[in-house]
């Protein structure tokens, strides 16, 4: 079935659904069926963490192709099979699929009290469709994994969401479908060109240029909304500040990396020849994102708003890189993608713990936590330093490769893509010290208690991650160069094969 | 004359006049009695289609023919599960009458000879023995003034839309001098031959089937009809008549007139835009769950009419994957709607549904899968069906159809998801009352099946495949 022995990323994908059976399984009064619920998704997430290890041990880093694939006859008739596997640019987004999901199920112990049950089914069928979107190597396969996951958040935020969650749930929901349609439409068209929707294939298939323009459009329609892009971002702070926390770090974590991932995986080596004509939209749009959204997260009162937004502009960060079309800025964009699911998720964890104490995330109603909450307060901070970019910390090392990339792009790209790190630090620090600095004033603030035990362990792994990734960078880059490094040149020769073409022409 | 290979049908129609004949015999209530002898007799036709040859028979009016066969398997299954669904109901609302299976089982004898249809004259027969027997279900609940208005309603438009078809037909008759499939296409098949009233006869008979399938611009009768129908018939009328009357007009649009196929292509492309868009935005404001259905009905067959209009076999394929998944979500859908009932009274505004997810968490989960599924999202059933039918348009490049049918998809998302937010994100309403066991298995099987049908298709997909070539030979 693999050449790897057994089929690790299909066991990956589908073992959270043998957690929901078990699930289901259970009867009893509301009580046992909670903490049983609780216990089971998280032991399968860590079950399932534990086996994508085995990705880690045993990727190949050097080599840039597909591993692990596993093959499946489904419908022959329209040349489907179901094809998984992963290459440099996706295992590291399984990993961090696979490890931020138990730390959700663990934020969510205490402040999901109702439907726990469902609850902890709708996670691991998220997990399910994340893991299984990273590894599918056939388009509609990935199509399937991508829409899937429009099924579990919908509830997620439409359920344990806040006041306005309806409003949130139903325009996350209609905008990413709306998107996807189109890409559907392009991947018929693919297919009809082609006559499969196997990635690896598609990859070598070389598309007309007018084609491609189109295909090119549809595909951003998707994955713009997903990124998110401006000007459709907007369903991103709603979705957020609606959200329960953990839907909030798995949004900020993994969801909105789907849509750069596309881009990676789909538009730029299918489709080399709209990708180079777009790039300077493209870059128009994220420059917009990065200095706009950043300006706003600057104006924002609410905590989860003013993160959700700061993701907008660091997301603005990675498509710049990733249409820069060199190694550094790809790898860059790469790499700020996982430190961002990493510091992101850690950010929405952190207003999670002060809003499980307080209710509320008003920046104005907190003020001098540090006083009451040093532990609290250190985590706080070395996220919010890794969110600016600080040295040392995992979102220094995206942002500046991205910048090497983008210079040699065009100096006024890096200048515009380069003023998010500063307006970056100017929100994250006044948001950190509106928050922990100051006279402790409130009453209720008097009595907050710090990290519990359950919290430390929730942080734990996200603080070592964000350090390690900022002092060793080159233990996740290893994964990917390869990878990048083979789609550079197999744009540049994609290019390159036109304007020969276009020479013979003339 | 090889008169066995309508052995099923005359199987069926003998075994429903017999249990008519024992039904009035029988001096008791023998509803129910009636109902399992009727699902026994649906089964035994099964049987027999399956065990059955294949070829053409009556001097080519009748042809069984793998198309016929996969379309007739679909739409026993439609009428077994239809039903199961009315059982329940029936008991309920005082409609325990030994007539309704036995109605049910007439209307599955005419839509068998539908699909088997290969002359005008056939096609005539099957059509109005299926709508006759559908007219009286509509008004089964006489006593009802909504029913009896619905099955008045359908006989009147429907009439006139009998009247439509044979008008169509005697145009048809006139211009090329004979009523049979085959030989109509090989008069056809010379352009020369193509008179202005050959086209208004096709176009005439195009009209009557979208009446029947209920299509745009001649759905006007569908929300109310279903609105005021027994929900039972309105769960059989959503199935398999509009799964037979699909296939009948595929056939004919294909097999006698696809040399025309310019000349009617557009009129489908237009009729499928309409009810695409009209079940997308129509059902919006709609607070009855049945008038809903009926619009999303409307939308479902604008997407199968993608199929129809794509003109090639990879459409007809698509039609049939299509009506595969559309038949059993709609049978698990309408077994939920037909068991909404508080109190003893039946209930059927979608707000009766509210807080489903915690009173009756089993059928707000099924209803979930049904939704989703007809909204298209993936893995459900639903997206397979639409997109081997989007697949068909994208071959045949019709683009801006393939374009709008993706819009219309996404708005009617909004309708489908408002529904499931009203399940799991309002406040509860008083909780319905238990459901009986025979809606609670339709709905499980139709959950399992809209949920896992995405692993297995193959076998599905190529049973339509070769359905599909049956026609285009």
């Amino acid at each position: 079935m693999t050449a790897f022995g057994f089929p690790l990323l299909s066991l990956l994908t589908f073992l959270p659904l043998v957690g929901v059976a078990i699930i289901l399984s259970v009867r009893g009064d509301e009580k046992a069926v909670a903490s049983n619920a609780r216990w089971t998704a998280l032991w399968t997430t860590i079950v399932v963490f534990a086996l994508s290890l085995v990705l880690w041990a045993k990727f190949d880093r050097s080599n840039a192709g597909f591993q692990f694939t596993e093959t499946v006859a489904w419908m022959p008739q329209v040349g489907l099979t179901y094809k998984m596997g992963v290459d440099g640019i996706s295992v590291l987004f399984v990993l961090l699929s696979t490890a931020l999901t138990p730390l959700c199920i663990l934020a969510s112990w205490e402040s999901i009290q109702t439907r726990v049950r469902d609850y902890m089914i709708a996670f691991l069928v998220l997990e399910t469709m994340m893991i299984g979107s990273f590894c599918a190597l056939d388009f509609l396969v990935f199509y399937m994994f991508f829409e899937g996951v429009l099924i579990p958040m919908y509830l997620i935020i439409g359920i344990w969401g806040g006041p306005r969650r309806v409003y949130s749930a139903f325009k996350f929901f209609l905008y990413t479908l709306a998107g996807s349609l189109l890409m559907l439409l392009a991947i018929l068209a693919m297919w009809n060109f082609a006559g499969t929707t196997d990635i690896a294939t598609l990859m070598h298939t070389v598309f007309p240029k007018s084609m491609q323009m189109w295909l090119f459009l549809a595909f951003l329609a998707s994955f713009a909304v997903k990124v998110p892009m401006f000007p459709v971002h907007t369903w991103l702070p709603d979705a957020h500040v609606e959200a329960p926390t953990a839907g909030s770090v798995i949004l900020a974590g993994v969801l909105l990396k789907m849509g750069a991932y596309g881009f990676l995986r789909f538009s730029i080596p299918m489709l080399p020849l709209a990708s180079a004509d777009f790039a300077p939209v493209i870059f128009a749009l994220s420059v917009v994102a990065v200095i706009y959204t950043s300006l706003v997260a600057l104006a924002q009162t609410d905590m989860k708003k003013l993160i959700a937004y700061s993701s907008v502009a660091h997301m603005g960060v990675v498509t710049i890189g990733i249409f820069t079309f060199n190694a550094q800025g790809m790898g860059g964009a790469i790499f700020q993608m996982l430190s961002h699911g990493v510091v992101s998720a850690a950010l929405f964890l952190c207003v999670g713990v002060v809003y499980d104490r307080i209710h509320t995330r008003e920046i104005a109603r907190y003020g001098g936590l540090a006083n009451r909450m040093p532990g609290y307060a250190l985590a706080f901070m070395l996220f919010t330093m890794a969110s600016v970019g600080l040295p040392g910390t995992a979102g220094f090392a995206g942002e500046i490769l991205v910048l090497i990339g983008s210079f040699k792009v065009s100096i006024w790209l890096a200048i515009f893509g380069g003023m998010g790190m500063i307006l970056g630090a100017c929100y994250m620090l006044y948001l950190y010290r509106r928050v922990m600095f100051g006279k402790l004033t409130r009453a209720d603030l008097m009595s907050i208690l710090d990290l519990s035990p359950r919290e430390i362990m929730t942080f734990a792994p996200l603080v070592v991650l964000t350090i390690w990734m900022g002092v060793y960078p080159s233990s996740f880059t290893s994964f990917f160069d390869a990878t990048v490094n083979s789609l550079v040149e197999h744009h540049q020769a994609a290019l390159a094969a036109t304007t020969k073409l276009a020479g013979v022409a003339h | 004359m090889n008169w066995t290979l309508a052995l099923p049908e005359i199987v069926l129609a003998i075994l429903g006049m017999a249990i008519l004949v024992f039904g009035v015999l029988r001096k008791q209530d023998s509803f129910h009695l009636c109902s399992m002898l009727s699902i026994g007799a649906l089964i035994a036709t099964a049987a027999f289609l399956i065990g059955g040859g294949s070829g053409v028979g009556f001097h080519g009016q009748f042809s069984a023919d793998p198309f016929a066969l996969f379309v007739k398997l679909l739409v026993l299954a439609a009428s077994v599960l239809g039903i199961i669904v009315s059982l329940d109901y029936n008991e309920h609302e005082n409609l325990r009458r030994f007539e309704f299976p036995v109605l049910i089982l007439y209307a599955t004898v005419g839509m068998m000879v539908m699909v088997s249809a290969t002359n005008l004259m056939t096609l005539y027969l099957g059509v109005e023995l299926n709508s006759l027997a559908i007219y009286v279900l509509a008004a089964f609940a006489r006593d009802n003034l909504r029913s009896s208005e619905a099955g008045l309603k359908y006989f009147v438009l429907g009439a006139l839309a009998s009247g439509i078809l044979l008008y169509g037909i005697s145009l048809v008759y006139g211009f090329s001098g004979t009523m049979d499939f085959a030989d109509i296409a090989k008069v056809l098949a010379n352009p020369a031959n193509v008179s202005a009233g050959v086209v208004v006869g096709v176009v005439f008979i195009a009209s009557a089937l979208a009446f029947k399938v209920s299509a745009v611009p001649f759905h006007m009768w569908t929300p109310d009809v279903y609105e005021g129908a027994p929900s039972p018939v309105t769960a059989f009328m959503a199935s398999a008549p509009k799964v037979a009357a699909m296939a009948l007009f595929a056939r004919v649009m294909y097999a006698p007139f696809g040399h025309l196929l310019g000349q009617w292509q557009n009129v489908l492309i237009l009729i499928s835009i309409g009810s695409m868009v009209l079940g997308a935005f129509a059902a919006m404001g709609q607070g009855n769950i049945k008038r809903l259905m009926a619009y999303s009905s409307i939308g479902h067959m604008g997407y199968l009419l993608v199929g129809l209009a794509a003109g090639s076999q990879i459409g007809l394929r698509g039609i049939l994957i299509y009506l595969v998944s559309y038949v059993f979500t709609n049978a698990g859908m309408f077994a939920c709607i037909v068991g909404m009932r508080r109190n003893g009274q039946s209930v059927e505004r979608i707000a009766d549904l509210g807080g489903l997810g915690k009173t009756s968490p089993g059928m707000a989960a099924a209803l979930t899968i049904f939704l989703f599924s007809m909204a298209g999202i993936p893995p459900f059933a639903g997206f397979i069906g639409k997109y081997f039918v989007f697949i068909a348009a994208v071959n045949s490049g019709l683009w801006t159809l393939a374009l709008i049918g993706m819009a219309a998809s996404a708005v009617s998302a909004f309708y489908y998801i408002r529904i499931i937010k009203v399940m799991y994100f309002d406040a509860p309403a008083p909780s319905l009352d238990a459901r009986p066991g025979s809606l609670a298995v339709v709905a499980g099987f139709g959950a399992i099946f809209t949920t896992v049908f995405f692993i297995f298709p193959a076998p599905v997909v190529a049973a339509a495949d070769a359905a599909a070539k049956a026609i285009f030979g």
